[in-house]
């Protein structure tokens, strides 16, 4: 089995194109695909995955699964919005909070990096209450605000949430883009400069895309591990995926049932959002030196 | 036969980097169709002074005109030089085609979107011509099966060729060379040199940095000497090559052989 193995794996590496060889070094979030799936360890796996799953359906109960379905389902969509506005959002604070780190002038690096600083070095459940009992409670004091258009967002959770989220996202992206605008070689701005674009121009053409190139398996990773941190606005009463199984948790007073299902959902939105990001990342194909 | 045109004249240039003076009062003029290479030891400052040409280093005093239009400069708070307008660098240089030691080339597009690159979003030119002259050009440099490949699956001839046909793709006014041979390794040098060849042929104003003393011999009309920042001894090949007055030519010349 293992000199099976052994043999195996260099010879399905042969078979890769170049460019899908660099894949190999974001392995925690990539996924294995097609002829791969065959090898011999990966059906042993397979099959051991194929029995845990069958015991768990044979012999747990999910006879509950029925009455809560839809729940369930929209608790995943609010699960998603979550995630997507969250990181669509924090990515497009993100840039501008790396950029000024890299060319900005002092008055505008200095507090970017002190808040990437503050928000990193700070649970995200800490800034979420923070949020929601400290902002949230502040908020109806004020009759301004009480008879303001917003107010009836402001009495809601999910602002809070999405606040909290969106700001942990900006300032670990933030950190990962100043990463990226360092990383783009110098020598290709230049020549970007030496053939007349105006700065600009060279940001949207060619730096801002090439970092974002450099980015995106830190992306994917920080997405994923984003997803992951959804759950926490379940305590500010938002009904996310999680809160939901919290729920038939408590209704039924099953233990593992919910939870196991809870982690297959999370599992197969993470798979989801990797194959996502591999299909963005081979679109420009690289070439590790 | 009349005198042609000016097409980059350069006048007293000097570049301080701090207390280190690179370039020490350089005066010389490019005219329409002239190759001119500078030759010099690494240190000499060669390069810097390619690189004050299109502004990609700031002269610290001196002045430079491209076809006669003069760069505008102004001082700044700390005693050197910034170009009072920005549009006017930023037109004047994408009309300089360039061509770096390390290729630059943008990792993130395709060989033919480098090429287009600066035609369509710098000049302007409409896609389709744009692709119908990239295209051509990479025929030229050899290059046309290569057109939707990533710079990182090149070699390094290929690459250098694909940033010739991206400085060619602007039509440009006049061509910058700086040292294209140096990041080669030995057996790519001469593909490279074969296309600068041909372009030289063609009555291309240009102006080459270059350690390769053959090849300037061969394809330049004009050679600067350039030593300790200033020019040193200039000249047709003939004369820098056959009968080298100064001193450091001599040493130069024998050392490079």
């Amino acid at each position: 089995m293992t000199s099976e193995q052994r043999t195996a794996a260099p010879a399905t590496r042969v078979e890769l194109p170049p460019e899908e060889s660099t894949l190999d070094a974001t392995a925690l979030t990539s996924l294995p695909s097609g002829r791969a799936l065959l090898e011999p360890h990966r059906i042993a796996l397979m099959a051991v995955g194929a029995g845990i799953v069958f015991c768990a359906a044979w012999f747990l109960r999910w006879d509950w699964l029925p009455n809560y379905a839809g729940a369930i389902v929209s608790g995943v969509g609010v699960t998603l919005l979550m995630l997507a506005s969250t990181s669509v959002l924090g990515f497009f604070l993100a840039v501008p909070l790396g950029l000024v780190q890299v060319t900005g002038p002092w008055w505008l690096s200095l507090p970017a990096q002190g808040f990437c600083t503050i928000i990193r070095g700070t649970p995200l459940l800490l800034q979420l209450w923070l949020l929601y009992y400290g902002l949230g409670s502040l908020f109806p004091q004020f009759p301004e605000i009480r008879q303001s258009f917003l107010w009836p967002y402001l009495r809601e959770a999910w602002p809070y949430g999405v606040a909290a989220l969106t700001l942990s996202f900006a300032a670990y992206e933030g950190e990962v883009m100043r990463g990226a605008f360092t990383g783009v070689p110098r020598g290709e701005l230049e020549a970007a400069r030496a053939y007349g674009m105006s700065r600009w121009k060279l940001f949207w053409r060619i730096w801002l895309p090439r970092a974002v190139h450099r980015a995106l398996p830190t992306l994917n990773g920080e997405t994923v591990l984003q997803l992951k941190a959804t759950p926490l606005v379940a305590t500010i009463t938002v009904i996310d995926v999680y809160a939901v199984i919290s729920k038939v948790r408590q209704v039924t007073f099953l233990t593992y049932e919910p939870l196991l299902l809870l982690a297959l959902i999370y599992l197969i939105l993470t798979a989801l959002l990797v194959a996502a990001f591999r299909y963005f990342e081979k679109r420009i194909p690289t070439r590790s030196a | 036969m009349t005198e042609r045109a000016e097409a980059i004249a350069v006048r007293d240039l000097c570049k301080r980097f701090g207390a280190l003076e690179v370039l020490k009062g350089i005066s010389l003029t490019a005219r329409e169709g002239e190759v001119i290479a500078i030759i010099g030891g690494s240190g000499s400052g060669k390069s810097t002074f390619l690189r004050c040409i299109n502004m990609l280093e700031v002269p610290s005093s001196g002045s430079v005109a491209i076809r006669g239009e003069e760069i505008a400069l102004r001082s700044d708070r700390r005693g050197g030089l910034v170009p009072s307008d920005r549009r006017q660098v930023q037109r004047l240089r994408a009309r300089l085609g360039m061509v770096f030691q390390s290729f630059n080339l943008w990792q993130h597009m395709t060989i033919i979107q480098n090429v287009i690159e600066a035609p369509m979003h710098v000049l302007g030119v409409p896609r389709a011509e744009a692709i119908e002259r990239g295209e051509a050009l990479l025929r030229r440099v050899g290059l046309f099966d290569k057109r939707d490949v990533y710079p990182a699956f090149l070699s390094g001839g290929q690459q250098q060729r694909a940033a010739i046909a991206r400085a060619l793709a602007i039509q440009p006014h006049a061509m910058l060379f700086d040292e294209p041979t140096s990041a080669l390794d030995p057996e790519l040098v001469g593909e490279v040199l074969g296309v600068i060849g041909d372009l030289a042929k063609e009555q291309r104003t240009m102006i080459l940095v270059t350690h390769e003393m053959k090849f300037a011999r061969d394809v330049a009309s004009h050679i600067v000497f350039l030593a300790h920042g200033v020019i040193e001894e200039q000249g047709p090949p003939e004369q820098i090559f056959g009968d080298p007055k100064s001193e450091l030519l001599k040493k130069f010349i024998s050392s490079s052989h």
